[in-house]
């Protein structure tokens, strides 16, 4: 085992930056993927039909395809696509389209989206509808009634398995080294190609992982401790997602 | 005229099927592994023996907490080293392609298993004691009391993690394409980089995985009918 260029600034520097971009890659998609998992639930409960059954399809596309063809779809294909189009190149959000970290933190958010969404279905559809009756009753406005009875009772039905989703994020987060995004991963693999070393480099950022994944399960579990009304769960890690049965309940 | 832009989807249509067939392969044998790891897996972390059990923990909870892509890469590299000691140590040529095709399954199918240990474990505990005590009360021996108690009992508890599982497992052979093994995926990327039309390849990827994963979800559900045969039937699917 030979960790001796772990001194080497450089690659100090690489592992860094993956380790912020891993970070980064990971906060964007979690609020932008749960945001998109509340429109996603609610689109399939009260949309007009047509809105509904885009999002099942959706839905039942984007947990159908492995997450890596998804990101290649969006990386190579819609972006070779956008880059043919006349004028692009020239415009605002071009820095934006040609940039690596976009096309992860787009695929990932979508992805998130439909998972989550499909839970948070599961639990916005078991929420008694006597409770939001009530919340009527007491003059609340139908907004009122979804964000602060409605949304947040849903919220506690599947907290545990929403949780899960987020450290399932957290490992798909490597994925996006195939597109040249600079995470960990990538971090290692310029590390093994200029030091030809096969897995002292992957060995060192398996544990960062674990690390992480730890962490964040425990700060997800704290997450879960203060949330209004929780028990906290007793797992350790999660199971793989779940992808028939979306909520217990 | 661009000769290469010339090529479409029906010239790749026969190794894209190749591929396919290859991912499937690939997928169906990992399973089959991954199954019999993970009833080793559940046994063994249900063992009474302490370091069993703890040797079973330690790799479900070490595997499932390290990013797949990574595992498989890492095991890939070692698998594959340690296949071409053997078959050097028995005198045999180094094999390329065959032990592309075994260090695939061997990589998927050891992070299958340990997926597939939780899923067993789980449900092999969910068997109400009575049944298994009623087994022994009876003279059977262990392996008939696996065989006709445990399996029949156990299977629809562990069928909805199984499924999910497969359906997991499906779309991680995808990951494979990253280490260079030519399945569906890895042909894939072949096609759109040789054709650039890469939003039409990518998309055709996306269509064939779907159609695996939704056959294989009819199936599933069809299996599960068939095991819970006989039970009261808690809530609709």
């Amino acid at each position: 085992m030979d960790f001796s260029w772990l001194q080497d600034p450089f690659y100090q520097e690489y592992l860094i930056e993956g380790f912020i971009n891993t970070l980064w890659l990971l906060a964007v998609s979690a609020v932008g993927g749960l945001a998109l998992a509340v429109a996603v639930a609610m689109a399939r409960l009260r949309g007009p039909r047509p809105l509904a059954m885009l999002a099942k399809g959706f839905t039942v596309v984007m947990r159908g395809t492995p997450l890596l063809v998804q990101l290649f779809f969006f990386y190579y294909g819609v972006g070779r696509l956008l880059e043919g189009i006349p004028g692009v190149q020239d415009s605002v959000i071009w820095p934006l389209l040609r940039d690596p970290f976009f096309y992860g933190a787009l695929t990932f958010t979508l992805s998130v989206g439909a998972y989550s969404g499909e839970v948070l279905r599961g639990a916005l559809a078991s929420v008694p509808a006597g409770e939001r009756e009530a919340g009527r009753a007491f003059g609340l406005t139908p907004f009122q009634v979804f964000a602060r009875l409605w949304l947040p009772r849903a919220v506690q039905l599947c907290l545990p398995t929403l949780t899960g989703e987020m450290i399932l994020l957290l490992k798909s987060v490597p994925l996006v080294s195939t597109i040249a995004l600079m995470d960990l991963l990538q971090a290692a693999n310029i590390i093994r190609d200029e030091t030809f070393l096969v897995y002292e480099p992957l060995m060192l950022i398996a544990g960062i992982y674990l690390a992480m994944t730890v962490v964040l399960t425990l700060v997800l579990r704290q997450v879960e401790r203060h949330f209004p009304g929780m028990q906290p769960t007793r797992r350790r890690f999660p199971l793989r997602r779940v992808e028939s049965a979306p909520c217990k309940h | 005229m661009n000769h290469v832009s010339q090529e479409g989807l029906l010239d790749w249509a026969g190794p894209i099927l190749q591929g396919s067939l290859t991912t499937l392969e690939i997928a169906v044998l990992a399973y089959a592994i991954g199954l019999v790891l993970g009833l080793i897996g559940a046994s063994a972390r249900l063992s009474p023996w302490a370091p069993l059990r703890g040797l079973a923990t330690a790799y479900s909870t070490a595997v499932r907490a390290v990013p797949e892509l990574l595992l498989i890469i890492l095991l890939y590299y070692a698998g594959s080293q340690a296949l071409t000691a053997v078959t050097n140590a028995l005198g045999l040529p180094g094999q390329i392609a065959i032990n592309g095709f075994v260090t695939a399954v061997g990589v998927l199918a050891f992070v299958q298993g340990a997926y597939m240990t939780e899923v067993m474990r789980g449900a092999i505990q969910a068997i109400p004691r009575g049944q298994l005590e009623a087994a022994d009360a009876f003279g059977f021996s262990a392996w008939d009391r696996f065989r006709r108690i445990v399996v029949p009992a156990m299977l629809p508890n562990a069928l909805p993690g199984m499924s999910n599982l497969w359906l997991i497992l499906i779309k991680d052979t995808a990951l494979i394409s990253v280490i260079g093994f030519s399945e569906l995926f890895f042909t894939i990327q072949q096609a759109a980089a040789s054709t650039r039309a890469h939003f039409l390849f990518y998309a055709a990827a996306g269509v064939i995985y779907l159609a695996m994963t939704l056959s294989s979800t009819a199936l599933f559900t069809r299996l599960e009918r068939h095991v819970r045969r006989g039970q009261p039937t808690g809530e609709e699917a």
